[in-house]
């Protein structure tokens, strides 16, 4: 398992990290799952196995095309058959692949949508994306209106706003501004980024767990009560 | 209190979940006993400490966990 607990920021000041996963015990396999890892493993159903495998990723993967389908309007329904079935391809290869990693904490049709629905929500991802610009730079902050505030709560976020701004230009590495910009400000799916910037979706996550630990940091030694401006 | 959505939900974006979390690999890795869990009416959280926290910040395994929770309580297309 790929664990990103540990890291600091370089030279600037270390911040909290991401905490590390709990490890569970292993838990006996129900019936239904002990069937579905015989049949894979076995030579005489393997086949057979891979099918029905096949035919479960499927649906899942459709599942979560129809899901998305109001937010893709230009794709057309034989686009997004092509879509569900290029995923439950892909999740297929990744469940063979990861087969000796199935613990047993859920029932192995639920480890398995999972591959599915990854495969399928990133693709769709992919296909919202495909030729757009990713924006990088903060695009404006007068999104934020300040209209039908009291005169004190108008100063309070004109403080706010100012000094996160700068901090975001300060306080944060160039690296770590990009991608909190990008992911943050600019609506940038993370894996969309990370495949722009060549690295990997825990990688960006870091980055942005990072810099958003400083921003806080930053604005806490500043004394600006957070509590009042973030959601519930 | 007058409501600024724009402005909260920009916030919450820019600095994150304040609570420990873990990252997109362990949310990963974690997700479907974690979705079990609640389907089940079980500490979910308690369980998988941080998960929730992940979801409140990273839309991807957000929208990832919504789906598998759909998939797996209803399961029929929309």
């Amino acid at each position: 398992m790929s664990v990103l607990d540990t890291a600091t920021v370089g030279v600037m000041e270390p911040v909290a990290p991401l905490i590390a996963p709990t490890r569970t015990t292993l838990s006996p396999l129900d019936a239904e799952s002990q069937e579905w890892l015989r049949t894979l493993r076995a030579g005489d159903t393997r086949e057979e196995a891979i099918a029905r495998l096949h035919a479960l990723l499927l649906r899942a993967a459709r599942f979560e095309v129809a899901r998305r389908r109001p937010t893709l309007p230009h794709l057309r329904g034989n686009d997004l058959d092509d879509i569900a079935n290029e995923a439950a391809d892909d999740a297929l290869m990744s469940v063979l692949r990861r087969l000796d990693d199935f613990r047993g904490a859920s029932r192995f049709t639920t480890w398995v949508y999972k591959f599915a629905l990854l495969e399928a929500s990133a693709k769709l991802r992919k296909r919202a994306w495909q030729g757009r610009e990713v924006p990088l730079e903060p695009e404006s902050w007068d999104v934020f209106s300040s209209v039908g505030l009291e005169p004190d709560a108008q100063a309070e976020q004109s403080e706010l706003l100012v000094t996160l701004q700068n901090a975001i230009a300060e306080v944060l590495t160039p690296h770590q501004r990009s991608v909190l910009t990008a992911l943050a400000l600019n609506g940038v799916p993370i894996d969309i980024l990370a495949e722009r910037l060549n690295t990997n979706r825990g990688a960006l996550y870091k980055t942005l767990h990072d810099a958003r630990r400083k921003l806080r940091k930053h604005l806490d030694e500043r004394g600006l009560a957070l509590d009042n401006w973030l959601e519930d | 209190m007058i409501e600024r959505p724009d402005l909260k939900q920009t916030l919450g974006r820019l600095l994150g979940p304040a609570e420990p979390e873990v990252g997109c690999d362990a949310c990963f890795e974690e997700l479907d006993r974690y979705v079990e869990l609640e389907l089940a009416g079980k500490d979910a959280d308690t369980a998988v400490p941080g998960l929730r926290a992940h979801l409140a910040g990273c839309p991807a395994c957000r929208e990832e966990h919504d789906s598998l929770l759909a998939l797996i309580a209803g399961g029929q297309l929309p």
